[in-house]
């Protein structure tokens, strides 16, 4: 009587992950485009002429892959906090858990749901950076699969604020206090060339400086750190999280009595 | 005969030191149609949230068609229909989703979920409020999309938690004979209530839980043999002068107010004896009703038991 429940399950958390931002599109897409326009003119354009030129391209170049980056991080991030904190403010996510859903496929349709957001602003935020910028790829396939895994990453750390969430400020610490501050100490706005030693061994300690890179570098082909390191850290940080994910839903933590 | 559901020995206490459940053991047969009774606080949907396991059981097993929850995840929540007590659907997504969402959980192909969503809501009045955001439903509404939601994926056992709380009588009516027709077509159903009178009409069989115990486990019709004495108030169509005050074996008569007689008949007395000894008296009675539902007696009866036991 059933094809594969679990397939079937997986979408319908998807399309109902993806009718809920596009429903609400006031306040998950458009916010992020004009934001980062607003960059785009007043750092790429009316700033970044006297500013002259940042790690070897035009301020306004340099720029763009962080901006990006930013959009994608922070819409994966705070569609899969938001989502899943509302199902359980509403207690709706009962209708999963009496559901014959094995855990790892509803952390997998809330992370897809993270990323069709991210990946969606992201890709207007890049088609409205054409207006600005002249980006060439340098290399399609490591710009698009840090997109990926940056994408999952903060997807999955939306999923594990979501769960220790108890009210609507402890889904907004997180993304002010935290997310904010390491995304623009992350070499978005300039390369860590500028700062004093003490700082530029800090800023490695900031794992999306090196999201952040690595994408510049898939666009522009130079970066200020080694890629390869990037993509294992990125790999232990998705496999920490998931693990992570999967133990507190198997714990019931936030969602079962 | 097969049994839909069995627990034993089901114990709960929450995290805030609450012992909810004291050790519960149940079975409710296939095709019953089950009433599980008790005071607010009983522990009635603690027992409910643990077998759809939105509640972590501290002690005891629990079986759906034979099957333990925990070793047969799948096939038993498939099995499986809640109606919660409280409101658990998103209020921003519009009825039909709902319905149709739940459907997919359960791993429902698309075109199936669309016909079983269309089934369901038609069968409780919904289809027209389809593309209406639920949380624009009225109370009744609510529930009955909740109803819906529960059978879209036709289990065997379904469960409701005070589906009829702030019905209308009318629809409350109606939500019976749903429920009685779905049972008649092999569902397997047990209900909370708090309208006594609603055990009575639908279930066969039912539980009284107290304090996180149980205190009667019987069929409905024993229950109803017990009973028997009956409390009746008569109403006179003249003021009454005098005192009225009759003790025979099985009738005892006793003015209440300047209109009304209060009769209470036992070891099987009819109401005639009780209209002829009044008669005698000259007091003509003109209409009569039962002083309360006599299942709520015993209830009531029951429950102070249970206290005074419990020291
Ligand atoms: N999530 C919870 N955390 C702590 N205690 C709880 C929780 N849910 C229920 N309780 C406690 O467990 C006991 C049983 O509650 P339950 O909701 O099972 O009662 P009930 O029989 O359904 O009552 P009602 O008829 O009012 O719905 C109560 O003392 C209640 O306070
Ligand atoms: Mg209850």
């Amino acid at each position: 009587m059933f094809s594969d429940h679990r397939l079937v399950a997986f979408e319908t958390i998807v399309i109902k992950e993806v009718r809920r931002f596009t429903r609400i599109w006031l306040q998950t897409l458009l916010p992020p485009v004009i934001t980062i326009s607003l960059y785009f003119v007043i750092f790429g354009n009316l700033v970044g002429g006297r500013i002259g030129e940042m790690g070897g391209y035009r301020y306004m170049e340099f720029i763009v892959p962080g901006l990006i980056m930013m959009a994608v991080i922070q819409n994966s991030y705070s569609n899969v906090v938001s989502s899943f904190f509302s199902q359980k403010f509403q207690r709706s996510v009962e209708e999963l858990l009496v559901a014959p859903i094995p855990n790892y496929v509803i952390l997998s349709g809330y992370i897809a749901g993270g990323m069709v957001r991210g990946l969606c602003v992201g890709l207007i935020v890049t088609l409205m950076s054409l207006f600005f910028a002249d980006l060439g790829i340098h290399s399609l396939l490591i710009t698009i699969s840090v997109v990926l895994l940056t994408s999952l990453v903060f997807s999955l750390g939306g999923f594990i604020n979501a769960v220790f969430a108890n009210n609507f400020d402890d889904i907004s610490i997180i993304p002010t206090f935290v997310l904010t501050p390491l995304i623009y100490l992350g070499g978005v706005f300039y390369s860590i060339e500028l700062l004093p030693p003490f700082w530029r061994v800090a800023s490695q300690l900031n794992p999306i400086f090196y999201m952040v890179n690595t994408f510049r570098y898939g666009i522009l082909g130079t970066s200020d750190i080694d890629v390869a390191w990037a993509f294992t850290m990125l790999c232990l940080f998705i496999i920490v999280l998931y693990g992570g994910c999967i133990w507190l839903l198997r714990k019931g933590t936030g969602v079962r009595s | 005969m097969t049994v839909a559901i069995s627990v034993s020995n089901l114990q709960k206490s929450y995290a805030s030191g609450t012992m909810a459940l004291k050790g519960i053991s149940l079975e409710v047969g296939q095709g019953d149609f089950f009433a599980l009774l008790g005071p607010n606080g009983a522990g009635k949907s603690t027992f409910i949230g643990i077998v759809s396991t939105l509640v972590t059981r501290t002690g005891g097993k629990v079986r759906v068609f034979g099957r333990d929850v925990d070793t047969h995840v799948y096939q038993t929540k498939l099995d499986l229909g809640v109606v919660p007590q409280e409101i658990n659907f998103s209020q921003f997504e519009k009825v039909g989703d709902v319905v149709r969402t739940q459907a997919g959980y359960y791993g429902l192909p698309r075109k199936l979920a669309a016909e079983r969503s269309e089934k369901y809501l038609r069968q409780l009045g919904l289809w027209e409020k389809r593309n209406d955001r639920s949380r624009a439903l009225s109370g009744g509404m609510k529930r009955r999309m909740m109803i819906a939601r529960a059978l879209v994926h036709e289990p065997r056992l379904l469960i409701l938690d005070e589906p009829t709380a702030g019905v209308d009588i009318e629809l409350r009516r109606s939500m019976w004979d749903f429920l009685l027709e779905i049972n008649r077509a092999g569902t397997t159903i047990i209900l909370t209530t708090h309208y006594l009178e609603e055990a009575e009409q639908l279930c066969r069989n039912i539980a009284i839980i107290d304090e996180g115990r149980i205190i009667e486990n019987t069929s409905m019709k024993k229950l109803l043999l017990e009973l028997d004495t009956h409390a009746f108030i008569l109403d006179s169509d003249a003021m009454l002068e005098d005192e009225v005050n009759i003790d025979e074996p099985g009738l005892s008569l006793r003015k209440i107010d300047s209109h009304s007689i209060e009769a209470v008949l036992s070891g099987g007395r009819d109401i005639n004896s009780a209209i002829a000894a009044l008669d005698r008296l000259g007091i003509r009675i003109i209409s009569m009703r039962n002083k309360a539902n006599r299942l709520e007696q015993l209830f009531l009866s029951r429950l102070r038991g249970n206290g005074e036991e419990g020291g």
